[in-house]
C-alpha cells in the first residue's frame, strides 16, 4: 500500500531524511521507533506534502499513486492522514464545521456526494461516545484550549470521521493518560482492516500492547536503521538506540 | 483643510492632506490635482434595490448629495431606517444630515454607502441621542474602485444614551470613515465595531475619536479586517477620559490580516485619560494567516483556498456576531462571506 524508496529530504541545506526504504502492505500496522530528532516527524511531513522540505532523491507511493507530486489536501483527498505530534489550533472554527467541511472537501475532490449535516452529526456524536469526549467540545473552536490530551482525543476524533486508508500516528499516546491511551487505542484499532494500513510512531513500547504491530522498524539518522515483529519493541525498550546511533 | 468647502468652493487646497496629523495616511489634496465637477441630480426611481431592502418600511436615499437633512424619531418611539447613500457618476457631492433621536427612543439605522463612479462625495451625519435613547448604526460599503469617499458621523449623547456601531467596507480608491462621539452624560455606553476586506489597491480607513466627559461610561471597540494584494488600510481609534469621567471603562481593539507582501495596515490606537478610577485596555495585532494551521487543515482535506476563506471568515465573522439587529447581521454577514469566497 504505502511504499518509500530511498527517500532523501532536507531542509535548507540540512539532509534530514537519508535515503528511507520501506514498505508497508494493505491491512498491516507498521510501528516507526527511533531517538529524537531522528527524521520521524519529518518522515511523515514530507509524506503528507508540507511545504519547507526538498525531497532530492527516491520515490513514494501509496497504492502506486505518486504522493509527491500532489498537494497536501489532494494526499488527504487519496486518503492520507497524519495525526499531528503537536495539533494545531484553529481560532474561530467550531470543530464539527471544521471536520464536516474537510469531510465534504475530500468527498467532492473524489467525486462523491456531500454529507448532510444531519447524517454527519449522527456519525459525530457515536465516534465522540466511543472516544468519551463530551459532545460540546466539538461544538468549539477547533483544539483551541484543549488539553494536550484532548488534542490527542481529537485527531483520533477527526481520524474516525474522515475514515482514511492510510494513517501515520506521530506520539498519539505522548499526553494521554493511562485510561484515556486505553480509549484512544481502541478507537485506533476499530479503524484497522484489510484495506487500511498504519505507520505509528512511538517512543514507548506500552502504546504497542494496545495496538499491536506487525513489524517494527528503527528509524535513526534518517534511515530504516533494523526492521523485526513486535519483539523489537520490547528489545528497544530494554537496550536503547546506542548500538543504531553509532551504525547509522 | 476642509472637505465641504473644497467641494462647494471647487477649491483643492482646502482638502486635508499628509500635512494634517489625522490624515496623515488618507491624503486627499496629493491624490486630486483638481475638483470634480459638481454631480448632476439623478432622476427619482433609478436607485435599484439598496443591500438592507426589505428589512425596513422607510427608505431615506440621498443621491448625488441630495436628500432629506433632518430626521426625528420622537420619544419613546422604536424605528428600523434605511439609509442609501448613492453616488453616481465622476462628480463631486457633499450632503449634511441631522438625526435626532429622542429620550428613550430607539433607532436601527441600516446606512449603505453605494456607487461612487470616479467621482468625489462627502457625507455627514449628526447624530444626537437624548436621555436614554438607543442608536446601533450599521453601515455597509459597497463602493466603486474609482471611488474618493468620506463618510462622517458626530455623535452626541445624553446622560444613559446607548451608541452601538459596525462599519462594513470593502474601502475605494481611497475612503474613510470618521466617527465622533461625545459622551458628556452619565453612563452612556458606546460599541465602536468596523470591518474592512480590502483588494487591489482598494484604500479604506476607519477613524474614531471617542470623548468620555462624564461619569461612569463605557466604550468597547472592536476592529479588524483583512488587505490583500496592493491594498491599504487605516485604524486610528482614540479615546479620551477626560477630567471628571471617573469610573470610565474603555477598551478598544484592532486586528488586521495582511494576505499580501504588498498590502498595508497602518494602525494608530491612542488612549488619553485624565481622570481617575479607569478601566483601559488596547490591543493591536498585525500578522499574517499562520501557515502551520494552514497546512494542517491542508492536510484534512481542504484546499488552501477554502482553508484560507474558512479563517478570514471566522476571524471577521466575530465581529459581526455583535451586531444587536439578526436580520441586518445576516445581511452583512452574506455579503461578507461573498467578498471572502471571491478572494483569490
Ligand atoms: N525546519 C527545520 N529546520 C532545521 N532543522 C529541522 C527542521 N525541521 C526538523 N529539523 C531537524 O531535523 C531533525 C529531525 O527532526 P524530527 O522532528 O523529524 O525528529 P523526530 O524523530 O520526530 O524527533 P522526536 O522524537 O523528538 O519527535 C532534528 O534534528 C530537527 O532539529
Ligand atoms: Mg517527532
Amino acid at each position: 500500500m504505502l511504499s518509500l524508496h530511498d527517500l532523501h529530504a532536507r531542509v535548507g541545506d540540512r539532509e534530514i531524511l537519508k535515503g528511507l526504504t520501506l514498505e508497508v502492505p494493505a491491512g498491516e500496522v507498521h510501528a516507526i521507533m527511533g531517538p529524537n530528532g531522528a527524521g520521524k516527524s519529518t518522515l511523515s511531513y514530507v509524506l503528507t506534502g508540507r511545504l519547507g522540505y526538498e525531497i532530492t532523491a527516491g520515490s513514494a507511493e501509496l497504492d502506486g499513486v505518486d504522493l509527491l507530486s500532489l498537494e497536501a489536501n489532494e494526499r488527504a483527498a487519496k486518503g492520507l492522514f497524519l495525526s499531528f505530534q503537536y495539533p494545531l489550533e484553529i481560532p474561530g472554527v467550531p470543530a464539527l464545521t471544521f471536520i464536516r467541511t474537510a469531510l465534504n472537501a475530500q468527498r467532492k475532490a473524489r467525486g462523491e456526494a456531500e454529507m448532510s449535516a444531519p447524517d454527519f452529526l449522527k456519525r459525530a456524536r457515536a465516534c465522540a461516545a466511543d472516544l468519551k469526549m463530551d459532545f460540546d467540545m466539538l461544538k468549539r473552536p477547533l483544539n483551541v484550549g484543549f488539553s494536550g490530551g484532548e488534542k490527542k482525543r481529537m485527531e483520533i476524533l477527526q481520524m474516525a470521521l474522515l475514515s482514511p486508508r492510510f494513517m501515520i500516528l506521530d506520539e498519539t499516546d505522548s499526553g494521554l493518560d493511562i485510561d484515556a491511551l486505553r480509549i484512544v487505542s481502541d478507537g485506533v484499532n476499530a479503524l484497522r482492516g484489510p484495506d487500511r494500513s498504519m505507520l505509528v510512531i512511538t517512543h514507548y513500547q506500552r502504546l504497542l500492547d494496545y495496538i499491536r504491530p506487525d513489524r517494527v522498524h528503527v528509524l535513526a539518522d534518517g534511515r530504516i536503521a533494523a526492521s523485526g515483529g513486535p519483539e523489537l519493541a520490547l528489545e528497544l525498550e530494554r537496550d536503547g538506540y546506542d548500538k543504531y546511533a553509532r551504525a547509522a | 483643510m476642509n472637505l465641504d468647502e473644497a467641494i462647494r468652493l471647487r477649491d483643492p487646497s482646502r482638502l486635508p492632506s499628509r500635512r494634517d496629523e489625522d490624515w496623515r495616511w488618507t491624503d486627499l489634496r496629493g491624490l486630486l490635482r483638481t475638483i470634480p465637477e459638481p454631480s448632476r441630480p439623478l432622476a427619482a426611481g433609478t436607485a435599484g434595490l439598496g443591500p438592507f431592502d426589505g428589512l425596513t418600511e422607510e427608505t431615506l436615499i440621498v443621491a448625488n448629495g441630495s436628500g432629506p437633512e433632518e430626521i426625528r424619531i420622537a420619544g419613546g418611539e422604536t424605528r428600523t431606517l434605511a439609509l442609501r447613500h448613492i453616488s453616481r457618476g465622476d462628480g463631486a457631492h457633499s450632503a449634511r444630515l441631522r438625526i435626532d433621536v429622542g429620550p428613550s427612543a430607539r433607532l436601527t439605522l441600516l446606512e449603505s454607502h453605494e456607487g461612487g463612479g470616479a467621482g468625489l462625495s462627502l457625507l455627514g451625519v449628526d447624530l444626537h441621542l437624548g436621555a436614554d435613547a438607543a442608536c446601533e448604526r450599521l453601515v455597509l460599503a459597497d463602493m466603486d474602485a474609482e471611488a474618493v469617499a468620506v463618510v462622517e458621523l458626530d455623535a452626541n449623547l445624553a446622560a444613559g444614551a446607548r451608541f452601538s456601531q459596525t462599519l462594513l467596507t470593502a474601502g475605494a480608491r481611497r475612503q474613510r470613515f470618521e466617527t465622533r462621539v461625545r459622551h458628556p452624560g452619565q453612563g452612556a455606553e458606546v460599541r465602536l465595531d468596523g470591518l474592512y476586506v480590502l483588494r487591489d489597491r482598494r484604500h479604506a480607513d476607519l477613524t474614531s475619536k471617542v470623548s468620555h466627559e462624564g461619569p461612569g461610561g463605557r466604550t468597547d471597540q472592536l476592529a479588524r479586517g483583512v488587505a490583500d494584494d496592493q491594498a491599504r488600510a487605516v485604524f486610528q481609534g482614540r479615546i479620551t477620559v477626560q477630567e471628571g469621567a471617573d469610573g470610565t471603562d474603555a477598551r478598544m481593539a484592532h486586528n488586521a490580516l495582511i494576505l499580501s507582501d504588498r498590502a498595508e495596515v497602518d494602525a494608530r490606537p491612542e488612549l488619553e485619560i485624565y481622570a481617575d478610577d479607569v478601566a483601559c485596555a488596547h490591543g493591536a495585532t498585525v500578522g499574517a494567516l499562520d501557515d502551520e494551521v494552514l497546512f494542517y487543515m491542508r492536510q484534512r482535506g481542504l484546499p488552501e483556498r477554502e482553508a484560507r476563506s474558512l479563517l478570514v471568515a471566522s476571524f471577521l465573522g466575530e465581529v459581526i456576531d455583535r451586531i444587536e439587529s439578526p436580520a441586518a447581521a445576516e445581511r452583512m454577514r452574506s455579503w461578507l462571506q461573498a467578498r471572502i469566497g471571491a478572494e483569490g
